[in-house]
């Protein structure tokens, strides 16, 4: 046979039949036994394996909920309450969509604070971290459209709120508009090509992009929290002194993280699902009225943020793009912090106290314009808007400067372990 | 260093704590607490025998089927059919009000809310005090008003049960729309303001259970679950602990 | 490595931890199947339903739908009753032992009252749906039919108790769905009279 040396060197038996094939063995040796993390990575790095676990548990979840869910503005509602109610456990199917879709921003925000602290998005790795906040934004697109779904009445007013953000737009803004909606109001088409989009397109986007991602990862590395770069320290085998396999120890670590995770989620899925109005919100339990917008109205707590710079900028000039600029704007700036930070070490640990100053007040700021967001645009809220608006576009803005400027720690040549 | 792990864990617990606050801080108007139960089955019973006999005739609960209220709460097919169904003879079918929306419209101006959900809309609390809000208000067209709801459209069904309350206002203060202080029965109905109290708390308990009839069961699962997870984090931390210590 | 290496110990936590994640996903993939089983709302609309068959006059059959089927009320004379027992040396099955009907329906009539005869209009075949041919000798099926129901896809014979005949594709007799009697004006089909409130 002409294949039977190539099998000599793959292995016989149905091993080696698929790695004469495909190359299995060689992917499972590259990405996780001979895949090397630093030996000191902690908590905080837990949040990655976590999120790809949140998006599984969202597309098996969101295909059964696409089996009895109907894309009409007349029937769109009542089917999630049939799923609620007459679907045998479609109401658990559909608690563990709505409650994943806020575990999603919780996990993957802890996991860019984290690219934030230890220095990630710096090079080699910056386009790692642009991958990443692709997927953000994919993300955000995601969450928007599936918002629509339920067809509730803060469904409606949402985006009917998001999508007039673009009739903001100097000239094009009122035609951009309408073609989102395909009609003069959100109606029936909207829902329908969000539909689409949310089941289809945007899913199917996102696991290309988080393939990326951790393809990249995986060319440049990890990062872990001392910022030094494990690949220097070699043995004689070529593996880095300071690493350990993927597997098993971040595996073993990975399953503890989603069984520390199941407990708090399941915990919010089964006695919270509502989580207080921030994770289903009680106007979304009226079924969309355009005649009728809720007495108060907010995006969802992950959006909620950038709803309170959009609304701290008041609209002069005769329009009020600035606000949809500044919210855009505190996105972007993200994209270009590789290049923003001029600091000579990554980690925080290493930085000095003007950059930890910095980062806690980035943290307060987007707690704070959190908390605003979901306020009602009175009292003290727009004030605290605008100052925590203006520390928020400072922590970008000023990096070049302050990192450089700030007195750094030496760092150590190899990593420091933490006593596990 | 333990205490960067130790600073970690405090960040995140910081925010763990955060939310709660946020999300008490995030509700509205508050109303005197309902103080319903849905694990009493008795009062769901009675409260099913309220909203059938006093709300259904105007309101549907389009989501909600009869069989299913007869399961969760106990009641007999024979029951159900004698004394809670008045608009179907169909125990699968749904709850449909006899009114026809057209003609709502034409007597009230607004087409009864359907209120399969509107325990979780609006909340038991303001439901609880929306039925026990209504007062004497000759301005309006059906002759009452409610404390709850401004210038409701509902006329006050259970009037014959609760009596006929007034309000009173507070001592007027020049340039301050006058604001009601207390409702003071006027005329006595056939319950007491206790029994009265107890009916409407039935009722709200009822329309809780329907606003999501898998309540009890999603809580008592959820037990089982958090502790079969306890078992599988206790196994995984070991596991992780094991092999970590080889990593020094 | 400042310590030895525990084998059992890992192995055992090993296995501990995959035995509880596996009965955990076990436990976690079945309320995603169930929700496969039909909806309360199907089970809504593929409840029994009942018939009025006061107004059937003899020899005439009656067609309802059911769970998406046809059932057919045949309301039988007594020249169709007698045509069945000359029907019996022909068929594949006359006493039904290997068909599905409800136990008061496995008699010769395959009917709780021989007059009136219940059953799904679906052949046992490939599921088309017979065509009443109650006419003896309809030359449209062939000179010497007795009477019954015969199905235009691949041309199984039945005779007017739904039983089939030999030598045709269909292997069973009709299916006989569970059905009472409400009254002598009503029957319900879908539950047995017994359970019928």
């Amino acid at each position: 046979m002409a294949n039977k040396g190539y099998e000599a060197v793959t292995g016989g038996g149905l091993w080696g039949w698929i790695n004469a094939r495909f190359p299995l063995d060689k992917m499972l040796k590259e990405h996780v036994t001979e895949y090397y993390a630093p030996k000191n990575v902690n908590v905080w790095y837990l949040f990655g394996a976590l999120a790809i676990f949140v998006l599984a548990l969202q597309l098996l979840t969101g295909i059964f909920l696409t089996m009895n869910y109907k894309p009409s503005a007349t029937e769109a509602f009542g089917s999630v309450e049939y799923i609620m109610r007459d679907v045998e456990w479609g109401w658990l199917i559909r608690y563990l969509h709505s409650t994943g879709a806020s575990a999603f921003f919780i996990v993957v925000y802890l996991h860019m604070f984290r690219g934030l602290m230890y220095g990630s998005y710096r090079a080699p790795r910056e386009l790692l971290w642009i991958f990443g906040m692709v997927i953000y934004l994919a993300l955000m697109a995601e969450a928007f459209m599936g918002y629509l779904l339920p067809w509730g009445n803060m469904s409606y007013w949402g985006a009917q709120v998001i999508v007039s953000l673009f009739g903001t737009i100097p000239v094009i803004g009122d035609f951009l508009s309408e073609w989102i909606k395909g009609d003069y109001f959100i109606s029936d088409i909207t829902l329908n090509r969000f539909f689409a989009l949310h089941v289809v397109a945007l899913p199917l986007l996102l696991v290309f992009l988080v393939v990326a991602h951790i393809l990249a990862l995986h060319e440049v590395g990890s990062n872990n929290p001392d910022g030094v770069e494990i690949k220097k320290h070699k043995d004689a085998r070529g593996i880095p002194l300071d690493g350990m396999p993927f597997h098993p120890y971040c595996t073993v670590e990975d399953v503890m993280a989603v069984a520390v995770f199941l407990l708090l989620f399941c915990g919010v899925v089964f006695f919270a699902p509502t989580f207080g109005g921030l994770f289903l919100e009680s106007p979304n339990f009226d079924v969309a009225n355009p005649m009728q917008t809720p007495p108060h109205i907010a995006p969802v707590w992950y959006f909620t943020p950038f709803y309170a710079m959009l609304r701290a900028v008041p609209s002069f000039l005769g329009t009020q793009v600035w606000g949809v600029l500044v919210m855009f704007g505190a996105i972007l700036l993200l994209f270009f912090l590789p290049w923003l930070d001029r600091s000579p070490v990554n980690s925080i640990r290493y930085k000095g106290w003007i950059s930890k100053l910095a980062l806690t007040l980035f943290a307060i700021s987007f707690v704070v314009l959190a908390y605003c967001g979901m306020k009602p645009p009175s009292g003290i809220f727009p004030l605290l808007a605008r100052i925590f608006t203006g520390v928020y576009f400072a922590f970008f803005l000023l990096m070049p400067w302050y990192s450089r400027i700030d007195r750094v720690k030496p760092v150590p040549d190899r990593i420091v372990i933490n006593a596990h | 260093m333990l205490t960067d792990k130790l600073r970690s864990l405090m960040v995140v617990g910081l925010l763990a704590a955060l939310l709660p606050v946020v999300v008490s801080a995030s509700e509205g108007e508050s109303f005197p607490h309902a103080g319903n139960d849905v694990r009493n089955t008795a009062s769901l019973q009675r409260g099913a025998r309220n909203f059938m006999n006093y709300c259904s005739g105007c309101h549907s609960a389009q989501y909600v089927r009869y069989n299913r209220v007869a399961t969760d709460l106990g009641i007999s097919d024979a029951d159900l059919k004698a004394n809670l169904m008045f608009t179907s003879d169909k125990p699968a079918d749904t709850i449909r009000s006899a009114l026809k929306a057209d003609d709502a419209r034409a007597w009230f101006g607004n087409a009864p809310p359907d209120l399969s959900l509107i325990a979780r809309s609006r909340g038991t609390d303001y439901l609880y005090a929306f039925l026990r809000g209504f007062y004497l208000d000759p301005s309006r067209p059906t002759g009452m008003n409610n404390v709850a709801l401004k210038g409701t459209a509902m006329p006050h069904v259970l009037f014959d049960l609760q009596g006929l309350q007034q309000a009173v206002y507070a001592p007027a203060k020049a340039g301050v729309a006058p604001v009601i202080e207390k409702l003071e029965l006027t005329t006595k109905g056939s319950l007491t303001p206790e029994q009265y109290d107890d009916f409407v708390r039935d009722t709200v308990n009822f329309l809780d259970y329907i606003g999501e009839p898998v309540q009890v069961k999603r809580r008592d699962l959820g037990v089982w679950v958090t502790l079969f997870l306890l078992v599988f984090a206790g196994f995984a931390y070991m596991l992780k602990r094991e092999y970590f210590r080889d990593i020094h | 490595m400042s310590q030895e290496v525990d084998q059992s110990r890992r192995r055992l936590l090993v296995t501990a931890t995959a035995l509880t994640g596996a009965v955990g996903a076990v436990v976690a993939i079945s309320p995603f199947l169930a929700s496969w089983k039909p909806s309360a709302r199907a089970k809504a609309l593929g409840a029994p339903i009942e018939i009025d068959i006061s107004k059937l006059e003899a020899g005439a059959m009656l067609r309802v739908e059911w769970r998406g089927k046809p059932v057919w009320v045949v309301r039988r004379t007594p020249e169709m009753l007698k045509q069945l027992d000359q029907a019996a040396p022909f068929l594949l099955d006359p006493e039904s032992g290997g068909s599905v009907q409800p136990a008061y329906a496995k008699n010769s009539a395959r009917a709780l009252k021989p007059e009136y005869f219940v059953v799904l209009g679906v052949c046992t075949h490939l599921g088309c749906s017979p065509t009443a041919k109650f006419q003896a000798a309809d030359v449209t099926v062939s000179p010497d039919w007795p009477g019954g129901f015969y199905c235009p896809c691949h041309g199984s014979k039945f005779d007017l108790a739904g039983r089939v005949f030999k030598g045709v594709p269909a292997p069973a007799n009709l299916t006989v769905p569970p059905y009472g009697f409400i009254n002598d004006g009503r029957i319900l089909v879908g539950s047995d009279g017994s359970q019928a409130a």
